[in-house]
């Protein structure tokens, strides 16, 4: 069982007020607060142990070198890596994206196929998109049904020798719907082609073990899940990440240099040019630390019970309409209220003290799918209450009534 | 009037509400009397970029004074828009270029001037001087 009210003591952010009302903050999906325990690290860091990594003789730099392998292996068993070196920093999902995208640039060919889904982020389709320009791989796209599911059938039709690549988030931001990665990953995997899973918006709420998956590459950014900004992580399998060549040129990614020629450093260096996010990387294995001593399951069972209980509770809403009611989903509710335009329910929701999402979420290709501009967000974390639920319902109410 | 005086009325009819929800219910109603774009004139150039909501602006020069019409897919942008239009509408070119913003702060509506607000509010401002521009040079 999760006590909620101790957790919401370890996020001071909680405890302030917008407007002169108690925050309440529903903007999960987009970014997650951060805990006491987390900011502690980074202060911690900065008072006592700031120094350059890996190549410092002097014991500050040993120190952070330490703090910051000791958060990669945290990261590595966390999804259950095979190796430390499988695990990549980089600046975030997006980031990760596009190291995956550019090193493919130099393994497809003319006629190549990347399929993706239609639910993607837009910084899951631009990437693929610009490398589909340089290298004149084809696009295909899985469609989505009404509930904002993948079609699977559709899916199985687009699989043929020529797919290379498969990208599909593990559940969407736009709609919450967790997508079926392990039939996708094992279909893929039967014609010869790799898979990348977005786990952007799955990794606060689920604990993906990537061996079991067998995924080839995942990637996920660290503020999604009590971490700071600005830090994320790729998983490569070793033998894919081998394989890539590496992305930016700089310090700590070469072996040896000459005028004539660089040998590129082992594993994970490679991936990992200049100076990093030091304190973000070791505050990222400190968020790690946080939500495993809640517990996924905890978390996944109680965000459950309030995605159900929002759910009920905004269905009482004459006109409301709920965008995405996939089965599997996650606690994101993405809807509107007759023909309101989400910012304004919004703008009306913030006078009152409450974050939420309004607007197409980068997900334009699914909001054109429903046909709106786009929908008005709320997305639910550990520390949300059903006591904030019941005020976030009558605030939504008073700004229907000032807005129709 | 100046536009100043327009917006010295402005200030004063907002200065009567004593909390934001009479504020913005007030520019709501502002909303509803919008004058509305032709809609020949909804077209995807006259959209105001940088709005998470859709504006269209139109103006035209009547005796050298120029009128604005406009539209929006959200009230509060469309309060917002018809706040700015009775400021600047019916007023000479060279005066809507000089002329300042300063009331929306005084009518409590400050956090929408925000360059990063969703609302556009700044990018319709640039948007009506920009016409303002335009005809002036006509004038010229």
């Amino acid at each position: 069982m999760l006590d909620v009210q101790n957790i919401r003591k370890d996020f001071p952010i909680l405890q302030r007020k917008v407007n002169g009302k108690p925050l309440i903050y529903f903007d999960n999906a987009a970014t997650s607060q951060t805990p006491q325990q987390v900011i502690d690290v980074i202060v911690d860091y900065y008072t006592n142990y700031n120094a350059n990594i890996h190549r410092g003789v002097h014991s500050l730099s040993q120190e952070a070198t330490d703090a910051y392998e000791q958060a990669r292996i945290k990261i590595q068993k966390h999804f259950n890596a095979k190796h430390p070196h499988e695990i990549i920093y980089t600046a975030g999902t997006t980031h990760s994206i596009n190291l995956v995208a550019n090193g493919f640039s130099s393994l497809l060919q003319k006629g190549d196929e990347i399929i993706v889904s239609a639910l993607e982020h837009h910084s899951n389709i631009v990437p693929w998109q610009m490398l589909c320009e340089r290298t004149g791989a084809i696009l295909k796209v899985i469609p989505m049904n009404e509930n904002g599911e993948l079609i699977l059938s559709d899916f199985d039709a687009l699989l043929n020798d020529h797919t290379k690549l498969v990208f599909v988030n593990h559940i969407s931001n736009a709609l919450g719907t967790i997508n079926p990665i392990e039939y996708i990953i094992d279909e893929a995997h039967k014609v010869g082609a790799a898979v990348l899973v977005d786990g952007a918006q799955s990794c606060p709420h689920i604990k993906p073990d990537v061996q079991a998956l067998d995924v080839d590459f995942y990637v996920c950014s660290a503020h999604k899940l009590c971490g700071p900004t600005g830090v994320g992580m790729l998983y490569g399998k070793e033998d894919w990440l081998n394989k890539l060549p590496p992305y930016q040129g700089g310090g700590e990614m070469i072996a040896e240099v000459s005028f004539e020629k660089t040998t590129y450093a082992a594993l994970p260096h490679k991936f990992e040019a200049g100076t990093p996010n030091i304190c973000g990387g070791i505050a990222f294995g400190a968020a790690i630390d946080y939500m495993n001593s809640i517990g996924f399951d905890n978390i996944a069972q109680y965000e459950h019970e309030l995605l159900e209980y929002g759910t009920e509770q905004l269905q009482k809403i004459e006109g409301l309409k709920i965008y995405g009611t996939a089965k599997e989903k996650t606690s994101v509710i993405s809807f509107n209220v007759g023909t309101i335009h989400p910012y304004d329910i919004g703008t009306i929701l913030d006078k009152m003290g409450i974050a939420v999402r309004t607007g197409h979420h980068c997900a334009q290709p699914i909001m054109d799918f429903y046909k709106i501009p786009g929908t008005v967000r709320a997305s639910f974390m550990f520390y949300n209450t059903k006591e904030e639920i019941d005020t976030f319902i009558t605030a939504l109410k008073k700004a229907v009534m000032m807005l129709s | 009037m100046s536009i100043e005086d327009v917006q010295n009325e402005i200030i004063e009819e907002f200065a009567m509400f004593e909390d934001w929800e009479e504020r913005y219910q007030y520019m709501i109603d502002l909303g509803k009397d919008l004058p509305l774009i032709d809609e020949k004139y909804k077209t995807e150039d006259n959209i105001i970029k940088g709005c998470q909501s859709k504006v269209w602006v139109h103006a035209n020069m009547v005796d050298d004074k120029i009128n604005f019409t406009a539209d929006s897919d959200a009230i509060i942008t469309k309060g917002i828009i018809a706040i700015l239009i009775r400021a600047f509408s019916n007023q000479h070119p060279a005066a809507i270029i000089e002329a300042n913003t300063d009331f929306i702060d005084k009518i409590g509506l400050k956090e929408h001037l925000s360059p990063t607000r969703a609302n556009g509010l700044v990018s319709m401002i640039k948007q009506l001087k920009l016409y303002a521009i335009a005809y002036q040079t006509q004038l010229n």
